[in-house]
């Protein structure tokens, strides 16, 4: 710390920032690693995961808040979202589809890394954009479920025929910020794929952007997991 | 700032004293639980299906959610490999959640029985 210090003094007046602030950084960026090993970019993404955790979990707890204060029946999850299939209405089940298909693009992007960081190019590419792939589904399907709700349940932000009105509100806010999330995920995956495909990554011998976008994706399945439970389930 | 090469030696070698399947079949794990994940949301699935209530359902639920949770936090992931410096950063201020739905409970709890007092007593 002191050495860093010492070194910034010993340059002669770079640029127009005062020495006081010169020092304040140099002391907070002098070569200090706290995640020893760790690489800066996967340090990065898990903080800012961390903070997209804080954002959903604000979205879940106010739904919390609204569900069970309201004084009128909640709709049922189980019956709003069931599908009728066959002439026999299943409940839950394309909600229950989303899940396997989250999950299984969630595996096949561990494995994806897994092949990343054995520098098998054409593997990894293939199963990240097999991932992406997934992804796509799992928003196409989500795009069904929306426009089912909206153009024949008639379930809008302020209301719905099925019970309390917090209900649309909720649910578009929840499922549709994570929707975004799975969308810009997929767009990344994609550009990730093209990156490993065209050998990015060999050149550089650090395959380790696979593994921090799949922290990214699997983070985005972690999600889902919770509001399968909250928002679905309860 | 550290190389692929000396991260992955570092994953193997902290691999060992945990899961010593996981180190002779590196891939073996991630099938494993991908599998899992499928029969834990089957089982949370098949809560709703058979329509499990009260008590015993949320149980069932938060289980199964803090499981599949669990495994793709640690797993996929890859935090159980990680140092604990990372581990702590990441993992101990999200408990600081659990103040905020402690609190947000008892205020839906007042303004539930708020609403029942002065909006449907009148109606």
């Amino acid at each position: 710390m002191a050495e860093a210090t010492l070194r910034e003094e010993a340059l002669p007046g770079t640029g127009g920032v005062p020495q006081g602030l010169r020092d304040f950084a140099g002391d907070w960026a002098s070569d200090q690693e706290v995640f020893k090993g760790v690489h800066w970019g996967k340090a990065m993404m898990w903080i800012f995961l961390l903070s997209d955790t804080f954002i959903f979990s604000c979205f879940l707890t106010s739904y919390m808040t609204m569900r069970s204060s309201v004084t009128v029946p909640w709709p049922n999850p189980s019956e709003v979202f069931a599908l009728t299939i066959g002439g026999q209405s299943i409940p839950l089940i394309l909600i229950a589809i989303m899940t396997f298909v989250l999950i299984s693009s969630s595996g096949t992007m561990a494995l994806a890394v897994n092949y990343g960081y054995r520098r098998n190019r054409k593997v990894t590419a293939a199963l990240m954009v097999a991932t992406a792939l997934l992804g796509a589904t799992f928003v196409g399907m989500q795009a069904f479920e929306w426009s089912k709700l909206i153009l024949y349940e008639g379930v809008r932000p302020w209301g719905n025929p099925m019970g309390a009105a917090q209900f649309g509100a909720s649910f578009f806010m929840i499922t549709g910020f994570h929707g975004c999330h799975v969308t810009a995920g997929v767009i990344m995956l994609l550009i990730l794929a093209s990156k490993v495909l065209r050998g990015d990554y060999d050149r550089s011998g650090d395959y380790s952007a696979v593994e921090i976008g799949g922290l990214y994706w699997h983070f985005v399945d972690l999600v889902w997991v919770f509001i399968f439970a909250f928002f679905y389930l309860w | 700032m550290n190389h692929t090469p000396v991260h992955d030696v570092s994953h193997q070698a902290a691999l060992t004293p945990v899961h010593n399947v996981g180190q002779q079949h590196p891939l073996g794990i991630y099938f494993k639980v991908w599998g899992l994940l499928f029969v834990l949301s089957g089982l949370s699935y098949s809560v709703d299906y058979f329509h499990v209530q009260g008590f015993v359902r949320w149980a069932l639920i938060i289980t199964f959610m803090l499981l599949k949770a669990g495994l793709i936090v640690a797993i996929f992931m890859h935090m159980a490999w990680e140092r604990l410096a990372l581990i702590y950063a990441i993992l101990v201020p999200p408990i600081a959640l659990g103040t905020l739905v402690y609190l947000m409970s008892i205020e839906s709890n007042y303004t539930f029985w708020t609403r029942i007092l002065f909006f449907d007593a009148g109606s």
